[in-house]
């Protein structure tokens, strides 16, 4: 089942024919409503009717995470105030969040694009779907949950947490389908076989994985142990959320909802764009948006485009799995870490050296996040620190401000001086055990 | 009334302990009592020696977490029942005792502790007329 | 810009005969709709009526009464009065221990819940302007994807916050621009005192202008400060998951009792132990009938929470009825940080546990605005002087309590013996130290 033919088997020239037409009204609209965009342009000596067909984005500049943290909170908004209906954050480089803003149009956009992938996972509205990814303000939740409203199954609004109880659900009401990151998928297995549920006591027959990295071998453990189908979902919040792109059932690459999101492989180092086929950096234009759009945002994830026509006879492009990402972030039970979050929060507090390694590791299926950091040794000479429970406040405290920075938690392990290793590079602050 | 007391932040891994103990012996610090206390993540060693001031200078030297304080030393007589009397003078005064330990010195059994609030344990000390050492007396070691 | 006072003028000061009118066509659908479940047919038949009995309002005291228990014994479908295929949305309540409660929902019963959410947002003045920021837990909590969605209905620019992370929310406050909060009672004072704590001025460095509160019983000396601390009105929130969530009743301008939606629901108050109706204006148990739902509409559901009707006409110029503050439970369910919980499900943790005796003792109180549960616990054997092994085997009892119960208490290990009663009968296990009523 295709839910739009009409645009998600668009024949070429048609849809570059639209995204041209597209692409020059997003440009005139970001020209005359965000300023940040008028003055990159008028600095490029470009105006709106330089952009005509599709092929003259790679005239436009880029725009980065750190264009987005300069102008927090709204700068790079170009609906008016009154015109966004919501508001969803995602992980700034360091104190400052993302913030994304969205109109009604753009959530009807949001909907249908995330309609689209359900429909092609093989979702209908007889199924009972599980959203297990995080409600509020991460673009998971709400972002899949209107989307299965959309194609009229009945959404189970499970959100994370308590799995135990969410393994109870999908055997009690005939869960069919479910998203969720794939690790949480394992976790929900292995919970699963803890208290005794069987794969025949269940229905689940649709997985719809993202947000997070995963491999084939993933792939083959979850579908093994929950007798499903899974299906790889890529979005960024930056962009809009789950639903840029989306696997079929051929699973050979994730199609990309094109009429919306445009994008090109650059080469990180030179910023050319690369020829189809060639492995680089993702970067999308989003063509319809209302609230923020963005021209050029690198993604930072590397991945190829794949040339040819898909047998599912959907003609938009599809992209390969990402395999990595040009920069140092991290993610962490679907939410994108940034080691510099972790510093900036360790700066704040006078308690501690400028030390700090993030170790993660996954423990059961289950990402988790160690900080450790370093005390300052001055701190040892007052009598404060001469009682476990002064410690344990202090401990305590630093949790609080990094979960409050980061969104998720992190255990803290408190290192005497003098104790964490200086190393230099990119990963001098990372050590990840995860195998991937 | 009272005496000196190194804390020593340790993390609970093998080689931290041996650390401390081994830079003691090297400056000829000597270790007149001692107690662990230990949470799952890390515990704190608590040392009264002698020479606490040089002890503390080399300790830090040497990049230990280590920090140099007052604790309160009670002398009572070495029989049943003293402890349970001294504490509950302090009680009676509405006072908490945050951790204590003990040792013997010269056939005395010494109480060492401390107190939610120091400056009213000092009046109580005081006002009930209690025998107390100070780091003078520990000067046999010295 | 200007706007009318109501989201629905036309429902919403309808004159009362017509919104009796209204009302019993509405029952009449809704009782026979009911005999598409099985469930109540076999309660109409132990009655001994058809859906032809109800020919009055009055007849809604013909009808058989619906309770949590009637929930759980028909999970998860039982009381389903569409097919499945037609449910878009279903919520669950919180725990593990024995059945939840499942509540399905149409298209149509999503968009008059967004409805209901708008018109009490509305109510209290928020316009499409205004930020609205929403610090209740979003997923299978009602509260919110309930506002959400009735903010988005407003058109409100909406900041789905979720709970906790008060740094953050503080931040949001600040950095958008929020003018409308939605928080339960005890989490606003705790944005207070973190905003004091981080030199946060609420009237100097916030638009703040309206809080609604809800989902926790709270005092009317308790709103009057948050009000006065964070230079807000403070708009009082009435919702049973059961129905739908939040947008059951709430408080209009005059901050005098909260408009119940009678074109939503028929609304009883009741003698908990004779179940006769009380005479209005005596406290008594809140029963609702729900006449405008299609997935699983409610007969009469017993909602154990104490109220009373309050005589006269609002001012405000809406005909649906009030009723007072809650005053309490007929149960021996806690609320708290908007929680739901009953003793038996944190007895049945602690139980799991062979170190623990099976005697505990939970105390609720109010330190510095917040709302603490401590939960003594004794410990079966000493162990020695294992520091570590207390302080996981502590941690371990929190983790299986916040997944049950989903708030986080204290935990106390007491030695064995400290908390035994030589009674007889049952002991008291719950002291509410709280000053609610």
């Amino acid at each position: 089942m295709i839910w739009n033919p009409n645009k998600e088997c668009m024949s070429r020239d048609e849809m570059s024919a639209l995204q041209g037409k597209r692409l020059h009204k997003i440009v005139e609209y970001v020209y005359h409503n965000v300023p940040f965009y008028r003055h990159k342009l008028q600095e490029m000596d470009l105006t709106p009717d330089d952009i005509q067909t599709i092929e003259d984005i790679v005239k436009l500049p880029f725009t980065t995470k750190k264009d987005l943290r300069d102008n927090y909170p709204f700068g790079l908004q170009a609906a008016p105030q009154s015109e966004i209906i919501r508001i969803h954050a995602s992980s700034g480089t360091t104190g400052n969040p993302t913030i994304v803003g969205y109109t009604r149009k753009d959530i009807g956009v949001w909907s249908e694009c995330m309609a689209r992938c359900l429909t092609a996972y093989g979702v209908g509205h007889e199924d009972i779907f599980s959203v297990s990814y995080g409600y509020g303000l991460f673009t998971g939740g709400l972002g899949a949950h209107n989307g299965v409203e959309m194609v009229g199954a009945s959404v189970v609004p499970a959100s994370t947490g308590n799995t135990e109880k969410h393994a109870k659900l999908i055997r009690d009401l005939g869960i069919t389908g479910i998203a969720c990151t794939p690790s949480y998928a394992l976790y929900l297995a292995e919970t699963m076989e803890k208290i005794g549920i069987t794969k025949d006591q269940i229905k689940l027959k649709v997985g719809a994985f993202g947000a997070e990295p995963w491999t084939e071998n993933m792939r083959t453990e979850i579908q093994d142990r929950l007798g499903l189908k899974g299906f790889n979902l890529y979005g960024l919040s930056e962009i809009m959320g789950p639903s840029v792109s989306y696997e079929c059932q051929e699973q050979f690459g994730s199609h990309i909802n094109e009429d919306h999101f445009y994008p090109e492989i650059i080469n990180p180092v030179t910023l050319e764009p690369l020829p189809m086929g060639q492995p680089g950096e993702l970067v999308f234009t989003t063509l319809t948006k209302e609230g923020m759009p963005v021209l050029r945002y690198r993604t930072r994830d590397l991945c190829s485009l794949i040339p040819g026509q898909c047998n599912c006879g959907r003609t938009s492009v599809r992209m390969s799995p990402i395999n990595g990402r040009s920069d140092d972030m991290l993610i962490i039970r679907g939410i994108n870490v940034f080691p510099s979050q972790v510093e900036s929060v360790v700066l704040s507090m006078k308690e501690f050296a400028p030390r700090y390694m993030l170790i993660v590791d996954r423990v059961n299926n289950l990402d988790t996040l160690m900080v450790q950091v370093e005390l300052r040794q001055e701190y040892f000479t007052t009598t404060a620190f001469d009682t476990p429970a002064a410690i344990d406040e202090l401990e305590k405290r630093l949790a609080n401000k990094l979960r409050s920075v980061l969104s998720i938690g992190a255990k803290v392990q408190l290192k005497a001086p003098n104790t964490i290793e200086r190393s230099q590079g990119k990963s001098a602050h990372v050590i990840d055990k995860r195998k991937l | 009334m009272t005496i000196n007391q190194l804390s020593i932040f340790m993390e609970n891994r093998s080689g931290t302990l041996i650390k401390a103990l081994e830079l003691m012996k090297k400056s000829k610090i000597q270790i007149i009592a001692s107690t662990i206390a230990d949470t799952a993540e890390y515990g704190i060693y608590r040392i009264i020696c002698s020479e606490p001031s040089r002890a503390y200078k080399e300790l830090k030297e040497a990049g230990v977490a280590v920090a140099l304080s007052d604790v309160f030393a009670l002398e009572l007589d070495d029989e049943p029942g003293r402890a349970a009397d001294a504490v509950r003078i302090f009680s009676d005064a509405g006072l908490s005792i945050t951790y204590m330990y003990s040792f013997l010195l010269n056939g005395k059994g010494i109480l060492v502790f401390r107190t939610n609030d120091n400056e009213h344990a000092r009046e109580v000390i005081i006002l009930n007329n209690l025998k107390f050492i100070s780091e003078n007396d520990l000067s046999q070691w010295k | 810009m200007s706007y009318s006072n109501y989201f629905n003028p036309e429902l919403e000061t309808m004159p009362v005969d017509q919104l009796h009118e209204l009302q019993l066509k509405r029952l009449k659908q809704t009782v026979r709709h009911c005999m598409n479940a099985p469930f109540y047919q076999k309660k109409f038949q132990e009655r001994g009526i058809t859906p032809d009995d109800i020919q009055t309002l009055e007849d809604v005291r013909k009808l058989p009464f619906t309770s949590k228990e009637d929930l759980r014994e028909n999970y998860p479908f039982g009381l389903s009065c569409v097919p499945l295929k037609e449910c878009v949305r279903l919520h669950s309540s919180s725990g593990t221990t024995g059945n939840p409660t499942v509540v399905l929902h149409t298209q149509k019963d999503l968009d008059e819940w967004a409805n209901a959410v708008a018109r009490c947002l509305w109510m209290v003045g928020s316009r499409p302007e205004d930020v609205f920021q929403n610090s209740a837990g979003y997923g299978m909590f009602t509260a919110g994807l309930g506002f959400q969605y009735g903010a988005e209905k407003i058109g409100m620019l909406t900041v789905p916050a979720a709970a906790g992370n008060t740094t953050r929310q503080i931040k949001f406050i600040k950095d958008f621009g929020t003018t409308v909060l939605h928080a339960i009672p005890s989490y606003a004072s705790r944005i207070y005192d973190v905003m004091k704590e981080e030199g946060v001025d609420p009237q100097r460095d916030t638009q703040l202008r309206v809080l609604c509160i809800g989902a926790e019983p709270h005092s009317e000396e308790q709103r009057k400060r948050i009000e006065y601390q964070l230079g807000v009105k403070a708009y009082n929130s009435y919702g049973i998951s059961e129905m739908m969530g939040p947008g059951v009743a709430f408080e209009c301008p005059e901050q005098n009792g909260l408009h119940i939606w009678e074109d939503y629901f028929i609304v009883e108050i009741i003698d908990p132990v004779t179940l006769e109706p009380v005479p209005d204006g005596q406290l008594g148990e809140l029963v609702i009938t729900t006449i405008n739902r299609e997935a699983m509409p409610l007969l009469r559901y017993r909602t154990r929470d104490l109220t009373r009707f309050l005589p006269g006409e609002c001012p405000c110029g809406r005909h649906h009825r009030r009723i007072d503050r809650l005053q309490g439970r007929s149960d021996d369910m806690i609320i708290l940080k908007g929680v739901n919980i009953f003793p038996i499900q944190i007895e049945k943790i602690l139980l799991k546990f062979k170190e623990l005796s099976t005697d505990y003792f939970i105390v609720i109180e109010t330190k510095d605005g917040n709302d603490i549960m401590t939960i003594e616990v004794e410990i079966n054997q000493m162990f020695t002087d294992d520091y570590a092994r207390l302080q996981s085997l502590e941690k371990e009892i929190k983790r299986q309590l916040k997944d049950e119960i989903l708030i986080t208490p204290k935990v106390r290990l007491v030695p064995k013996g400290t908390l035994a009663t030589s009674d007889e009968k049952k002991a008291v296990r719950v002291k509410d130290l709280r000053k609610l009523f």
